[in-house]
């Protein structure tokens, strides 16, 4: 069973295409092969910025001889009939069989299909996996057709097995499949050749080259924590700059550096940013003082002078970006000083947040008029979350964000608290994006999470007012994100709010917005009503998707939103966990098949009835024991549920009602409830009422699937 | 080309090593285009050439305007004029990357001592229409130029495909020559009798652009001019591709491309006096953007661009 070692030798790759494109080759490879009828033990895939390998362990020598049996015409069909199959199976008459059928004598052709050699399925597949290659930008280069991502060099290909390595061969677009590659660009780029997989990695490493990401990636952050430690300082940790470092390099060679002195004042974040967007640089940290006092570069090359001219040079591009950086910085605190944040924030007028929603700054003073009314339903003071509201976008137009649009709302804090704001303000101003993902953390200081509501709420209800929502997988406004930005403030904060209130208060404010490109006297009259009622089922349907990933079932979720105050979603959630963990237990089960027994005859009986049996149920006409201890039964577990329900005690609640389970199967054990007597009926439907409806104080149990 | 590497000592020794070392691979030298552009594509060894299935390689120095970027001298690194050098290789040779590196070794850049990455940048020009896949180039962590494989121009696919380079030559240059300031690096050699710094060329220039970029370009005038500029280029092209005076085919792609790179321009000018919303900049760009595919479109239809006569006596 030989192995399989094939590289694609190309022009620099991406990084952040690299690995997708290795487990991409395995996997269509693998696929191709297997459906040619191969088998191998096992695939490893490899990628640095030039080459992706596949290694193939065990591979199958040849696919397996195929039988197959055709039923063709019958003996007595006319000849062409018996011509046309013969042409088709590629047989002569006598090596047909002859079976019988139900209906008489047919001819069966028996064709067999030699296995075909691996090599000859690998010269099949391999181009044809290059050929349909799904990388999601491809190129052609010079006169020829092929695509690539970046112009395709060479292909090493080979088998090994005992006897030694052998090429499989193949062309494609003039480039003929080989057992040789390159080394290092500068420090190896001679042709070598290759007998096996361990050969080849080895062979690579002597040409300075390490063939698996993961080591380099790891011999990256080894080299720099260890050189950071030796100067008792620490290595800012980024997996994704990592990975993409490690994409960018084939030898890497950990270098660290100086940052002038004059920018060490610079907010870190700053430092930061700038280091690892615009030269890959990782950020290295004084722990004392918390402060970003060096970088780290990550070279591809060894050189006589050990990296001093590279470092040398990559130090002085950092000085001119971090230059721009100060300057930037400067000039913003100069405009605070002179203009304060409000001044800084005088531009936004100028610009388009949407053109049927005017401007940032028509925005601003919009979020400032709902932040105010938020507030108090979140424990802030309504003026500090209006002061917090009027500046939390006035960093938008500061030069450092204009340059490093990342740093929205963090440099909204550093220039707030230069601007000598307080109180919660200048945090409001860094967190009100929050929580901007799913994995986001959900401010909670109360005049971030007003500012927070405002702003997300503002943008919500603007854009259900224009009529732009999101639909199928188009969601330009991110407006899904904006609402699952409510649900987790509101949970992540046990707020009780009413939305439907707040939905109303920022309708009102994007109604100027409306007014101006539409005639709203032509309105609907319950336009109001019914926008944020669709705003509402919008969160409610973003919040199923929430409590879901919580293992919530749907018909829970469900069976709670059927219930009055659903605008309240701490409320909502409550209700829906406590339900959910309650049907898990015995008593779970007791409550729903009470309930069930009870709603299925009240139902039965006023559908046919066509009444419905709402009136409270009597004692004086009672008429059976069961019966009796059913109503005293019902008493004391309303007298337990009504109190808990109050309290919002929801378990209290349901073990109440829960206790009425053998209470009710004993009164149907013994009572006709469709009793001759009208009024005997009457009663006892009544009493079955009262057990339904305490029950659906809890939630609409009737939206519970079996 | 193994050109000793010293390190050259002025700017003008790095355009002019750079000039040989492209004419020792084969290019045509070409002169600058003698228009405003914004950048070295502009120039029609470029942007035309690169249409069509005829082969070619040219290299140029292109003098460059980026209105915005003007700050009066003061700034480093930043000029409202400044040189790019240009090499445009169709079809792009295999071994163009190693030829790349060889003109870096060239100007005195030694491959054993810095660290040379290509970095993921694909090229894109909304006003030509065009884009391409290819890297920057740093050097110890600088771009130092922009290589592309051409897959587009003026809406056309390139076929076969260019490949073109792109070197800032002033940034460039201050690396090699250790210059901080691009003001204070030698323009000529600094032991001649009348050593001319970057500064001694350009200061006032970039002072005199700047303000008048800024601050006094007639906004109105330059409206019209771009719409006089729009009319014009239709207009050339509007021209059936029989010349009525000589009989002969004639069409005026490049006269009406020189009318597209005007427009281009002038638009750049309303961008830097900030007369251009966001939205208008959008439209603007479509303007230029369908001249140049109308001008790409002529290309094609002649010689040049690879155009065959029916009678086979052209091609």
């Amino acid at each position: 069973m030989p192995d399989l070692l094939l590289e694609l030798f190309s022009e620099e790759i991406p990084a952040r295409m690299q690995a997708r494109a290795a487990e991409d080759l395995k996997k269509l490879v693998t696929d191709g092969l297997v459906e040619a009828g191969l088998t191998y033990a096992g695939a490893g895939a490899f990628h640095t910025p030039r080459r992706l390998t596949l290694t193939l362990e065990g591979l199958s020598l040849e696919s397996p001889t195929v039988v197959e049996t055709r039923k063709g015409p019958r003996a007595d069909a006319p000849q062409k009939a018996l011509d046309g199959f013969l042409r088709s199976t590629g047989l002569t008459k006598d090596q047909l069989e002859l079976k019988d059928d139900k209906k008489g004598q047919v001819y069966h052709a028996r064709i067999e299909k030699p296995g075909r050699p691996a090599e000859e399925i690998l010269a099949e597949v391999i181009p044809a996996v290059i050929r349909n290659f799904p990388w999601p930008k491809s190129m052609r280069w010079g006169a020829g057709s092929l695509r690539w991502v970046r112009p395709l060099h060479s292909i090493l290909c080979i088998l090994t097995d005992q006897a030694g390595a052998r090429p499989v061969p193949f062309e494609i677009d003039g480039i003929e499949a080989g057992d040789t590659t390159h080394g290092h660009r500068f420090m190896a780029p001679d042709a070598f050749s290759v007998t096996s997989f361990d050969d080849y990695a080895a062979k690579l490493k002597t040409a300075r080259v390490i063939l698996s990401a993961d080591e380099r990636a790891a011999q990256i952050w080894n080299d720099a924590t260890n050189m950071a430690f030796a100067s008792g300082l620490e290595v800012v940790e980024d997996k994704g700059l990592l990975a993409e470092v490690a994409g960018l390099v084939e030898w890497p060679v950990v270098l660290k550096g100086e940052i002038g002195a004059a920018f060490l004042d610079l907010p870190p974040e700053v430092l930061q940013t700038s280091m690892k967007e615009h030269q890959k640089f990782f950020s290295v940290k004084n722990p004392a003082t918390g402060r970003i006092e060096r970088f780290v570069t990550v070279a591809n090359i060894e050189t006589a002078d050990h990296g001093a001219t590279i470092l040398a040079g990559n130090g002085k591009v950092l000085a001119a970006r971090l230059s721009d950086a100060k300057f930037f910085w400067e000039n913003d605190l100069r405009t605070l000083r002179e203009k304060g944040l409000e001044g800084m924030a005088a531009g936004l007028s100028e610009v388009t947040f949407h053109r049927k929603l005017g401007s940032q700054a028509d925005r601003v003073a919009r979020i400032e008029a709902l932040a105010r009314e938020i507030a108090p339903l979140v424990g802030a003071k309504p003026d500090l979350a209006a002061e917090a509201a009027k500046v939390c976008k006035a960093d938008l137009q500061s030069e450092m964000v204009g340059e490093f649009p990342e740093l929205q709302g963090l440099m909204g804090r550093y220039y707030a608290q230069a601007a000598g704001h307080d109180d919660g303000v200048p945090e409001a101003c860094e967190d009100h994006y929050k929580p901007l993902g799913p994995g986001d953390a959900v401010p909670s200081a109360p005049v971030s999470v007003a500012v927070a509501l405002a702003d997300k709420i503002d943008t919500l209800c603007g854009f259900w007012a224009i009529d732009e929502k999101p639909t199928g997988s188009k969601d330009p406004y991110a407006l899904r994100r904006a609402a699952l930005g409510v649900i987790r403030l509101v949970l992540g904060n046990g707020l009780r709010v009413k939305l439907r209130d707040i939905f109303i208060a920022g309708q009102v404010g994007n109604l100027d917005a409306l007014a101006r490109v539409a005639d709203i006297t032509k309105l609907a009259d319950d336009w109001q009503q019914t926008t944020t009622a669709d705003l509402l089922a919008f969160l409610h349907d973003r919040l199923k998707v929430h409590l879901r990933g919580e293992g919530i079932r749907h018909d829970v979720i469900d069976a709670c939103l059927a219930m009055e105050g659903n605008d309240d979603l701490t409320l909502l959630v409550k209700r829906a966990e406590a339900l959910s963990a309650f049907l898990k237990t015995d008593d779970g089960e007791n409550l729903v098949q009470g309930y069930k027994r009870a709603a299925n005859i009240l139902t039965q009986a006023e559908d046919k009835d066509g009444v419905e049996y709402r009136f409270g149920a009597d004692v004086k006409f009672v008429d059976t024991a069961e019966e009796k201890a059913l109503f005293a039964a019902l008493d004391q577990a309303e007298a337990a549920a009504n109190p808990a329900l109050e309290a919002e005690d929801f378990p209290a609640a349901m073990r109440a009602m829960a206790a009425l389970r053998p209470a009710v199967d004993a009164f149907f054990e013994a009572v006709q409830v469709n009793a001759e007597n009208d009024i005997l009926r009457r009663n006892r439907l009544n009493l079955l009422h009262g057990i339904t409806a305490t029950c659906e104080k809890i939630a609409d149990l009737s939206r519970l699937e079996a | 080309m193994a050109q000793i590497s010293t390190r050259p000592r002025s700017f003008q020794e790095i355009i002019l090593r750079l000039q040989t070392y492209w004419a020792g691979q084969g290019c045509a030298i070409m002169q600058p285009y003698d228009m405003e552009v914004g950048a070295g594509t502009f120039h029609p060894a470029t942007t035309l050439r690169s249409l069509g299935s005829r082969p070619w390689a040219a290299a140029y120095v292109q003098p460059s305007r980026r209105p915005t970027d003007g700050r009066y001298g003061e700034n480093p690194n930043r000029l409202q004029h400044y040189y790019q050098y240009q090499v445009l290789i169709k079809p792009s040779p295999p071994d163009l990357q190693a030829l790349y590196l060889g003109s870096l070794e060239a100007i005195g850049i030694d491959m054993t001592l810095h660290d040379i990455r290509f970095v993921e940048d694909d090229w894109e020009s909304p006003t030509l229409g065009a884009w391409g896949l290819g890297w920057e180039v740093w050097c110890d962590g600088m771009e130092v130029s922009q290589f592309t494989y051409f897959q587009q121009v003026g809406g056309h696919d390139c076929k076969p495909v260019s490949g073109e380079l792109t070197y800032g030559i002033e940034r460039l240059a201050m690396y090699v020559l250790g210059i901080d300031h691009v003001m204070e690096m030698p323009f000529n050699d600094p032991d001649a009798p009348i050593a001319l710094s970057y500064g001694d060329v350009f200061r006032q220039t970039e002072e005199e652009y700047s303000r008048f970029n800024f601050d006094t370009a007639d906004t109105e005038r330059l409206l019209r001019h771009f719409e006089d500029a729009e009319a014009e280029c239709e207009a050339i092209l509007s021209q059936p591709a029989i010349d009525p005076k000589t009989g002969k085919r004639i069409v005026m792609a490049h006269p009406a491309y020189d009318q597209c790179i005007k427009a281009s321009h002038l638009f750049n000018l309303l961008d830097a006096r900030g007369v251009i919303s966001v939205t208008e900049r959008q439209a603007y760009i479509g303007r230029v953007r369908a001249l140049a595919k109308t001008c790409a479109d002529a290309f094609v239809q002649t010689g040049a661009g690879g155009y065959a006569a029916e009678s086979g006596s052209a091609a």
